[in-house]
């Protein structure tokens, strides 16, 4: 991939900042520079506008301005994600800062004549709320948005994440300018540490004791690393930063090195982001061409640099001593603590490892101040979280609330409610290392304290909404299933413990459930958890426990009933169609992945049970007034599906 | 070593037994460590890979949404098992834990083109009809 360079002005080529002094110089060029006019076209191309085709809308809108001559009227720029995935391809139009959900190619021309020539909007485009049918002109009107308050997303969805001057215009590094010109090391620790900031990667570890111990901690080498190893599945909130606003991220690792006395930042980034890698590539390559990376930084005798190094293909890797062993070029299995990276980390030297949000509130914080911060959101939980809110939920995507906020709020005001008039069932946070959440408890406030008494716990954000139709038992062997493949081998609780658990858990979802299962889960989650090296097996048991304490009932259907009440366990349901209302229109046949229907055009079909894969297809396409086919479970007649 | 890794598997498209025992002797390393960290990661691919790679999803988001039923039509359509690849090398088939494009859950990747939003039906009609 061609690295874009930073020369959107050919003035600048070559240019360096070489003090405070310029940057701001640069900045005040920047926007001043800015053409007139102001008619903007913000194309979101973050991964999951990409795969809608956001790309080819960017590039119609290219095309016919510059067709039609328009060019030096109407920029068109591509920026990160907005968070709001599910009605991407998202576009906004400035200066009306004009909302555009699900756009197309087809819809550009419409978009150039009628609301950037003319002023006038294209209703049919616009967010319509599903419940009031109101239509909302302006991201912020929009439910999603309103309750949110984006301090870490603040410049997703705002500047090109491949163009350097756009991150100057928002005050790009005046932080670190700040920081350099008007503070100490020590006083930059004070400041992160009044402004209460707790590690967004799952632990909730307060960032400023962290960067204290590095900073005491004796030796000249010491590195700063930022954790982009976002493994959690149904978490992509560091994805979007990395890929929407790398530069925060840059700024964040460099006043962590000022603070703490390091010159070497590292960013471990999953090989799975691969667009993520290649905007902060760029961005580091810009940053280092501008002089904001390498020695004497802003003429302030500070030395930074900063290198990517990609990961490949491990969970346990974003545990930070086996990301550190991962770097060294080992096999990424934790060690125990103490001692802490902080002391003694990547080569042994006194290592800071930061997640992605984490260093993007450190930039904010450096330029707003600690007590600006520590009044939002709660007195124990500074600050906002970024949540990725997925499943059976309205409006699935990235969420960013002060602390403090309620899971009621989140998923029904953001999140638009369960959909289909389904009803909610739990929720569940933290990913594998987290635990599900009943509907009693949706006034429970955001916070690491309040979640982990709950039975969960925050971890890096993810936020999976489940209904009636999910069946508890299968998740839960699902994240076991998960944590057995990801589990590094090397200490016996975990090791076995999960594979036993795993095992029993599939038993049960294959209707091969024994009484006294429930207990034996919950006597190995208590010596998995304890005895444990590291916290991928400190917390594999925790959606088990959680489920159990909160859908025990489940559990026992399955157990003592082979019935799955949300109609999931392949072993304890079975797809039948009634030949009473059968028409032999033949869809369901056709529509089979697998053939497993019997039929003709006019002979009432049956389904081969040997050969369903219980998929749903079927029941999916027979035709509403037939309503021929059913999902019937406790018969205690499972397929003798093995492949659960 | 990671990195070296990385980049003899980007030359080959997998890490060829002989490879690793060439790593081994470059970093006066013994063989049985390379393999370890070739054996430990899942992106390294010991066996050759078919020219493209379908990596279904069955993250957290994908599995509520039928990510399992997506997997198994993916199998009967290529008839492979996960994590092999088709006789005439032209497909491999993997699951991968998240590719973090959760809202458009489900989701599956074609080399390095993600389709979201699958369904039974539309697997079954891309690895059928469009591949070719």
């Amino acid at each position: 991939m061609d690295m874009e360079k930073s020369i959107s002005i050919p003035s600048m080529e070559g240019y360096r900042i070489g003090t405070v002094e310029s940057l701001r110089l640069l900045r005040e060029t920047l926007i001043a520079g800015e053409q007139t006019t102001g008619k903007l076209v913000s194309v979101c191309c973050g991964s999951g506008c990409m795969s809608s085709g956001s790309e080819h809308v960017r590039e119609a809108f290219a095309r016919e301005i510059k067709e039609q001559e328009l060019e030096d009227e109407i920029t068109v720029k591509k920026t990160g994600c907005h968070g709001f995935c599910e009605r991407g391809p998202n576009v906004i139009i400035g200066p009306q800062n004009i909302f555009y959900n699900s756009v197309t190619e087809e819809d550009v021309p419409e978009i150039i004549s009628e609301t950037l020539l003319e002023d006038r909007v294209v209703e049919r485009l616009l967010y319509e709320d599903p419940v009031t049918g109101q239509k909302c002109l302006y991201e912020n009107d929009i439910p999603f948005y309103k309750k949110q308050k984006r301090i870490v997303l603040k410049n997703c969805g705002i500047i090109d994440p491949t163009i350097i001057e756009d991150y100057i215009k928002v005050d790009g590094f005046r932080a670190l300018a700040k920081v350099l010109s008007q503070m100490t090391p020590e006083g930059v620790i004070e400041e992160i540490k009044l402004s209460g900031l707790r590690g967004r990667g799952g632990a909730g570890f307060p960032t400023g004791i962290k960067w204290e111990t590095a900073r005491n901690a004796p030796g000249k080498e010491k590195y700063i690393i930022c954790n982009g190893d976002e493994g959690d599945p149904g978490a992509f909130m560091d994805r979007s930063v990395m890929e929407g606003d790398p530069y925060s991220i840059l700024e964040g690792m460099m006043i962590a090195g000022y603070a703490v006395g390091a010159s070497q930042g590292i960013i471990y980034v999953r090989a799975e982001y691969p667009l993520a890698v290649h905007h902060l590539s760029t961005a580091i390559a810009q940053a280092a061409d501008l002089g904001l990376l390498g020695r004497n930084i802003m003429g302030r005798g500070f030395d930074f640099e900063i290198k990517i190094v990609k990961g490949a293909g491990a969970f346990v890797c974003g545990e930070e001593t086996a990301l550190i062993a991962s770097i060294e070029g080992r096999s990424g299995r934790p060690r125990p603590k103490p001692p802490f990276p902080a002391i003694q980390g990547l080569w042994g030297k006194p290592t800071v490892i930061n997640n992605v949000e984490t260093l993007v509130n450190v930039s904010r914080i450096a330029l707003n101040g600690g007590e600006w911060y520590s009044k939002i959101g709660t007195a124990t939980d500074t600050g906002t979280k970024i949540f990725s809110l997925v499943g059976k939920v309205r409006n699935v995507g990235l969420v960013e609330v002060e602390m403090g906020t309620t899971l009621r709020e989140i998923i029904f005001d953001i999140g638009g409610g369960i959909p289909e008039g389904k009803r909610f069932k739990a929720v569940q946070t933290g990913g594998p290392s987290g635990g599900c959440i009943p509907e009693e408890l949706l006034d429970l406030p955001v916070g690491y304290e309040s979640l982990a008494r709950a039975g969960s716990i925050m971890g890096s954000g993810g936020m999976l909404v489940m209904d009636e139709s999910t069946c508890i038992v299968n998740i839960a062997r699902y994240f076991l299933d998960f944590a057995q493949n990801e589990s590094c081998g090397q200490c016996a609780p975990c090791r076995l413990g999960t594979k036993q658990m795993f095992k029993i858990l599939q038993d049960i979802t294959r209707g091969n459930g024994k009484p006294g299962d429930i207990e034996i889960l919950l006597e190995l989650s208590d010596a998995v958890k304890q005895a444990s090296i590291c916290g991928l097996g400190m917390t594999v048991p925790n959606p088990v426990v959680s489920t159990i304490r909160y859908f025990r009932k489940e559990y026992e259907e399955h157990i003592h009933e082979g019935r799955c009440r949300a109609l999931v366990c392949r072993s304890l349901i079975s797809y039948r169609i009634k030949d009473y209302r059968c028409k032999a229109c033949m869809k369901c046949l056709t529509a089979c992945p697998v053939g497993a229907i019997i039929g003709a055009k006019w002979q009432v079909h049956e389904i081969d049970q040997s050969k369903c894969i219980k998929c749903g297809t079927c029941m999916e396409v027979c035709p509403k007034r037939f309503n021929a086919v059913e999902c019937v479970t406790g018969l205690m007649e499972g397929s003798g599906d093995k492949s659960e | 070593m990671i990195s070296i890794l990385q980049r003899v598997q980007e030359e080959f498209g997998y890490l060829p037994e002989a490879a690793l025992s060439s790593v081994a002797d470059f970093l006066k390393l013994p063989p049985s460590q390379v393999f370890s960290v070739a054996t430990f990661y899942d992106r390294f691919y010991l066996t050759r890979r078919g020219d493209h790679l379908v990596s279904v999803c069955q993250g957290t988001a994908c599995h509520v949404l039928g990510a399992r039923s997506i997997l198994e039509t993916a199998e009967n359509c290529l008839g492979i098992k996960t994590g092999q690849t088709t006789p005439d090398y032209k497909y491999s088939l993997q699951r991968v834990a998240c590719l973090g494009s959760c809202a458009l859950a489900p989701v599956v990747l074609v080399d390095d083109e993600v389709h979201s939003r699958m369904t039974v039906r539309k697997i079954k009609k891309l690895l059928t009809e469009d591949l070719d």
